[in-house]
Parts: C-alpha cells; structure tokens; sequence
C-alpha cells in the first residue's frame, strides 16, 4: 500500500470511512478512533508535557500515525493547552499542574452547579447573555469583569451610555488577561494547524470536524451539574423543558461546524443518560427527543453524527434505533456487541469496541480473537468501524497495533 | 402521621415529608420516631432503586431529603441512641489521579441505607491514605471507584500497597465504575467486581453473611 501517494490515501480512507457509515460496503472495515492519552504516553511524554510542550505534542501524534496507521486521526485538538488555561483561570478544570499532582493525570472537569435553579428563566431569555453575564465570571477568573457589564440586548438607542465599567478595574484587569490569553491561544492553534496540513500531506483525514453534546449535557454538564440537572427533572421539569429547547439550537450549532468537511462527521459525548441516570420514562421525555432532534438537523445538512454511547446501552437500543438509517455511526463502549449488532446491524453503523482493559491487560491474540469474534458475527455486512471501546490512555502497543493490522487483514470484504 | 412521613419521603413529596416533620416537632413527637421513618423510608428507595423503578435521581432526592430531616431533628435528639446496629464496615472512595464522584456517592449511599457503616474516603484518594485508613477504622470492606481507564492501574497500585501493607488478608476489596468489568477486577487484584450500586450491596451482603 507505500505505492500510492498520499492524496489517493486520503481519498481511499475518506471513501471507505463514508461507506461504512452509510452502511455500504467499502473495500474493507475502516479501523481508527479516539485517543486521549494514548499517543503521548506511547511516545514517552506525559500529560503535562503534552499540554505545554506543543511541538513535543505533535510530534508525538506523528509517532502515532507513522506506527499505526489509523484510517483517519482523531482529533481535531491536541491536549488541552495548560498555559492558556492557567491565564483564563479555568475554575471549573483539575489538570497536572493544577488541583492533580501526578503529572500523567487525565484532566477532569469539576461537576458542580454553574446556574441555580432560578436563573433557568434567565438562561432561557437570553442564553448570551446568561453566558457572557454570570457563567464565565463563575467558571474563569480572568472574565471576572464580565459581570460588570450589562447585557448587550440593552445596547440599543442609548444603551451605550450604561457600559462605563468598562473603564473599572476589573474590566482592565479582564483586557489585560484576555489579551495575554488571546496570544498564547493562537500560539497553540498555530501548532494544530500546523499539524492538520503535515496529517493531510501524509494521506491522514481528519477524523472528527465538530465536537458536540446532547441538549440534555449541554444543561448538565455546563450548567446545572448531574446533581442539579438529574433532580431538576422532578423538581422543575417545565423549565428544564423549555431550556432543553434553547439547548438543541445551540446543539445543531456546534455540530454544524462540520458541515462541508472533507470527513463530515460530529462527535457527540453522551454523559448523562447512563442505565442507572435516568429511567427510561425520563429518557424517553427528557433525553432523546431533544438528541434526536438535534441529530436529525445535523444530518440533514449533510453531517455525520457519531454518537459515544459510554458504557452500557443494551437496555436502550430499542428507543436508539429510531434514526434514519445509513446516516449515522453509534460508538460502543461496553454495551454487548452482538446485541447492538442485532438490533442495529445494517441499519446504523456501529464502532467500537475492543475492551480497554484487553488493550491494557490482554495480550495481541485476545485482541484479534475479539476483533475476529466481532468481525464474523457482521456476517460479511457493512456498517463496522473497528476501533477500541472507550477513549483510549494506555494499552500495550503490541495489542493495539494488532487491533490495527488483524483489522487490515481480516476485516476486507469479499 | 409516621406512616404518612414514610410514604411521603418514598414517594419524593418533598414538600409534604418536611411539613410532616415540622408537625410532629411542633407536635412533640419523639425525634427518634422521625429518624425511623426517614430510615425506613430509605430502605424503600433502596428497594425500588434496585427493582429499577427509581434512578440517580431519585436516589439524590432522598439523600437530600434525608441529610434535611436529620439537620432539623438530630439537635433535639437526647444524647443517647444513634448507636444503629451495623452489619459491616466498608472504606470507600475515588482512586487517585481521579475526581468522579456520583458513582462512588451512589454506593455510599446505599451500603448505609442498608445498614453498613460507610467510610467515604472522597475522590483522588492516593494509595497511603487507603492504607492508613484501613489500619485506623479495620474495615471489612474496601470499595474503590475509578471512571477514566488510568484507574485501572491506580486501582491495582493501590491493592499492592494494602498488600505490602500486610492488610490484604483483613479486606475484601471490591471495585466499581462505568468501565470496570470482570477482567479488570483480576487485572487489579480486587475480589470482585460490582457492576452497579445493587451489586455493590449485594456482594457486600455477601461477604458479611
């Protein structure tokens, strides 16, 4: 496969990542997916280094590529960059460095409530406003001056003439961070950039155009925590209602960002609908009308979306299954496969979902028994992208490059 | 009006469980009598929990409520009960390098509302703590939670600390999280896996029988 050049690799893996999607059968199963930690710890750098060590990030990307030749990156970022994030003065984040003293500690979000139950009203009005006013002081202290200003909805005819805090010290003190963070920033994208052309000029597509989150997690995860959002769908389920509503917009908007891709697809965290979050009543009332909603306008401009069922959805298939078919690709983590594959083979791509504790713990024949296990029971249909079960920090290389190379060889068609 | 309490709290009328309550005080019921209900309450969240009629949600509504009831009652309570009897003792908490808490809390929850003395060690607990928490309270039991796929190491640094320790002889450790499976308990060198909360309390029914 050296012989071709890496325009006709990037046209070959496109092709065959877009058939498999739609559940058509490409010349064989397309294998790649998402990494966190992996190519770093692969390449013998820790976390910490790779969010302030940006070549050091990318080179060991490429280290990555080079060895397994995946059919399209992840991306579309690097590790966060922790510079940028000590300037803004992210509250709401742990990293090495910063609330984590090892410094190959994954970074992890601090869940907690960044808007009261009072202020869905608010949130609903006007979410810019809600945003720009009360939740990035909340959540940043470099955006402390925020909350001085008034929301722009007043700016009109003489509004103008309210914003003199722009002149107070903590408004300074916003501008003078905002625009040291503003520089490193960049510094940062200029490395992705930089990154995304050396990947394509090697015949790499870049996997995922847009990041997104449910309706549901875009309320949760930002702004009500899971403790707020789970209890608010007693205690205030008119309002969560009517902010889910304002939700899905924001959600067709993020993952709109791929539209016109070379690969269109959206990746969608789901964190919030687990087995034991919610009942099935309240997935079916509060979850996935709102997401399928969201997904439906996605794919009607043309955009892939890839849904990361994290952990066990066995016990949903049956309200997941309606969707367009050929249109959309589920991520599996730990919900059984040849369950899923029952359900939704040939109608819904399926990825995933190599066990991240067989990668750790298993030797390179466990990896390719499951990979064959999977692969036989597609009975020779498309609709598979193989790939590890949940994000993937660490493995033996032995058995991820297996995954890889059994995928090759066995997962052709015909 | 206890059966109503009951009833109330089980139900997730939270308005009316904490009227209740204000009543019977101003009633001058005894506050122990209070404190049975909301327990026995409890227990009926705990059963419906596992029959899957309730969820995360509801299971957060009773701690709430519960954490509600004692803040009201316990200040008045005479300085004598509150001995309950415990069927075991259990340390949990969140392995280092990792900050997840709900499903650690979940458990937590539901050892005590089944009559286990719970220790919650937090989350981002290190290895040393494990193990000088083990010496101090002797458990019966060692729970660890761990969400991000690291956990599966720090979980088994963790059981080889309390090994060197000379301590895992005295425990039976059981782990816990969205990813955890069987190969991962032998992997980290736990005794056994419980793949959600009802799990965790029946292994450690088990264990305690």
């Amino acid at each position: 496969m050296s012989e071709k050049s890496p325009q006709e690799l990037l046209t070959e893996r496109i092709t065959r990542i877009m058939a498999a999607a739609a559940c058509q059968q490409p010349d064989r199963i397309p294998v790649f997916g998402p990494y966190q930690k992996y190519p770093y710890h692969f390449a013998g750098i820790t976390w910490k280094q790779a969010m302030n060590d940006y070549p050091a990030a990318r080179a060991a990307c490429h280290k990555f590529l080079d060895y397994f030749q995946p059919d399209a990156d992840f991306g579309p970022i690097f590790p966060y960059p922790a510079p940028v994030m000590d300037t803004i003065g992210w509250k709401a984040m742990k990293w090495p460095g910063h609330g984590l003293d090892d410094d190959d500690s994954m970074y992890q979000y601090v869940d907690d409530a960044y808007m009261t139950a009072d202020e869905y009203d608010e949130f609903i009005y006007d979410p810019s406003g809600f945003m720009f006013g009360k939740w990035a002081p909340r959540q940043f202290t470099a955006l402390q001056g925020f909350a001085q200003i008034p929301p722009w909805r007043r700016f009109m005819w003489t509004g103008w003439m309210n914003i003199g805090a722009i002149a107070g010290p903590e408004m300074q003190e916003t501008f003078r961070l905002l625009t040291k963070f503003a520089g490193e920033l960049n510094e940062w994208w200029g490395h992705q950039v930089q990154y995304w052309g050396e990947m394509k000029e090697k015949g790499y597509p870049l996997g995922f155009a847009a990041w997104d989150w449910p309706p549901f997690d875009i309320i949760g995860d930002t702004l009500r925590g899971t403790r707020g959002i789970l209890t608010d769908m007693r205690r205030h389920p008119g309002k969560l209602h009517d902010a889910l509503e304002v939700a899905t917009k924001i959600f067709i908007e993020y993952g709109s960002a791929a539209a016109g891709a070379p690969l269109p697809f959206t990746w969608v965290y789901v964190h919030k609908s687990l087995r034991e979050f919610m009942s099935d009543a309240q997935f079916k009332e509060f979850y996935w009308p709102y997401l399928r909603k969201g997904l439906l306008a996605l794919i009607d401009k043309g955009i892939v979306p890839v849904i990361y069922w994290e952990a066990d959805w066995e016990s949903r298939l049956e309200h997941i299954i309606d969707i367009p078919h050929g249109k959309i690709v589920y991520h599996l983590a730990n919900t059984n496969f040849e369950r899923a594959w029952d359900a939704l083979g040939g109608k819904v791509c399926l990825m995933g979902n190599v066990p991240n504790m067989m990668l750790l713990g298993g030797t390179p024949d466990d990896v390719k028994a499951y990979c064959k296990r999977i692969i036989d029971y597609t009975k020779g249909k498309p609709g598979l992208i193989m790939d590890s079960a949940v994000m993937l920090d660490e493995a033996r290389p032995e058995n991820l490059k297996a995954m890889f190379d059994f995928t090759r060889e066995y997962g052709m068609y015909r | 009006m206890k059966e109503e309490l009951v009833t109330a709290i089980a139900d997730m009328n939270e308005e009316e469980a904490m009227d209740l309550v204000h009543a019977m005080l101003d009633a001058g019921e005894d506050p122990q009598v209070i404190l049975d209900a909301a327990s026995e309450a409890m227990t009926i969240v705990g059963n419906r929990f596992d029959e899957k009629e309730y969820f995360l949600p509801e299971l957060i509504i009773a701690g709430e409520m519960m954490k509600a009831i004692g803040d009201l009652v316990k200040p008045k309570l005479r300085a004598k009960s509150m001995e309950a009897k415990t069927i075991g003792t259990v340390l949990i908490g969140t392995v280092a390098g990792d900050i997840h808490d709900i499903g650690k809390d979940v458990v937590s929850f539901l050892l005590d509302v089944n009559s286990f003395q719970v220790h919650d060690l937090g989350v981002d607990v290190p290895a040393a703590t494990f193990v000088a928490r083990i010496r101090e309270v002797k458990p019966d039991i060692v729970g660890m939670s761990g969400f991000l796929t690291m956990a599966f190491d720090q979980m088994k640094r963790t059981v080889d600390a309390i090994k060197e320790a000379g301590l895992r002889e005295d425990v039976k450790i059981m782990i816990g999280g969205a990813i955890m499976d069987e190969s991962a308990a032998k992997y980290i060198g736990a005794d056994a896996y419980g793949a959600d909360a009802a799990a965790a309390v029946r292994l450690a029914k088990s264990w305690m029988a």
